[in-house]
């Protein structure tokens, strides 16, 4: 298989695990914070409870490479089908849109966990 | 029931115009029959396609009342009352009237890699190949098609990238991956793996929506996805 197709390949395997990988972190998530929020919560209280856990700190960096790993995936799919734009240019744009999306969202977390 | 058929038919190339013709309503009347009722009654300029006019050969395709559709198997009392609209099949280039060119939607099944490479000599003995194994199960699910590209027409992702190899090539390219006696697997997952190809549908399953012989070319590209991925992964093809 040449290059491009088995980079086409790898990508579509890659945004497939990164859908799953999501669909779990939504939903954790979701009950997490429904469950946190059910007598009120304050930013001091949330900071309490994120600083040095280094599990919740595991979780959202998984979250946050799941979705650099699928968001830009599926705009490079829409970008080809409804502007046409294709090639080198493309790829490149995509990956910069994931170290994008990877670095600010660490860098929350840095925020959050550290 | 109105005793005629109100029947608005594309007219002309790519650029053109729908011309209305009054078709007298008869008992047990396919589409085609309309058609032709106006091809040798009324315009005989009129272009279109057909062979069998059975359900076999998949030579009268064509849009009626925006579905992509096999014309001799389309009964005119199931679509109702209303004006009839006739158009030729989309995605495919207009020769004349309701005639398209298929050789594009041909082209690609000879780029999905869609010939049989035998991987045995002329010598050897027959292949045995067990009806119930896994493979020749998946083979036989998508066996049937009769390339009559309705698929094709239905499809949104070539509409939005005509290099898109297409439903049809692609359910051939699976039929041929899953047979054993093959050996080209290697060219034809490279051919089917791709930004036009099997990767890029998105599984919205219109071509199994519309197909005539209820297969599910959506499946196949599934099976396909996955074999080029573990080729991929494998590095080799």
């Amino acid at each position: 298989m040449n290059l491009r197709g088995r980079a086409e390949a790898i990508a579509w395997g890659a945004q497939r695990a990164s859908a799953a990988v999501l669909a779990a972190c939504v939903l954790v998530h979701l009950a997490t914070i429904l469950y946190a929020v059910r007598g009120g919560l304050t930013a001091a209280e949330i900071l309490g409870r994120t600083r040095g856990s280094a599990g919740l700190a595991l979780f959202y960096g998984l979250f946050v490479l799941a979705a650099a790993i699928h968001a830009p995936l599926g705009l490079r799919t829409i970008a080809r089908e409804t502007f046409g734009w294709r090639g080198g240019a493309l790829d490149l744009a995509s990956a910069a849109f994931a170290l994008f999306l990877a670095w600010f969202g660490w860098r929350a977390l840095g925020g959050l966990f550290g | 029931m109105k005793a005629a058929i109100e029947a608005r038919i594309w007219r002309g190339g790519a650029e053109g115009r729908f011309e209305t013709f009054s078709v007298p309503r008869r008992d047990s009347q396919t589409v085609l029959d309309v058609v032709t009722f106006v091809q040798r009654r009324l315009d005989p300029t009129l272009s279109y396609r057909y062979a069998c006019r059975v359900g076999m050969c998949g030579s009268c395709a064509m849009t009626v009342n925006g579905r992509p559709r096999w014309t001799c198997r389309t009964h005119v009392s199931r679509l109702g009352e209303g004006p009839l609209t006739i158009e030729p099949l989309a995605n495919l280039p207009r020769i004349k009237d309701l005639a398209v060119d298929m050789v594009p939607f041909f082209d690609k099944w000879a780029k999905a890699g869609g010939r049989f490479v035998p991987s045995a000599d002329a010598g050897a003995d027959f292949a045995a190949v067990e009806p119930a194994s896994p493979a020749r199960r998946e083979a036989d699910a998508g066996i049937e098609c009769i390339g009559c590209a309705v698929c094709y027409a239905a499809c949104d992702l070539v509409s939005w990238n005509p290099d898109y190899l297409g439903p049809a090539a692609l359910n051939r390219a699976w039929t041929l991956v899953s047979d054993v006696r093959d050996g080209g697997q290697a060219e034809r997952l490279a051919a089917v793996a791709g930004d036009a190809g099997c990767h890029a549908c998105h599984s919205q399953q219109s071509c199994r929506e519309h197909c005539p012989k209820s297969l599910n070319p959506t499946a196949s590209i599934a099976g396909l996805k996955r074999a080029a991925l573990r080729a991929a992964l494998k590095g080799g093809a």
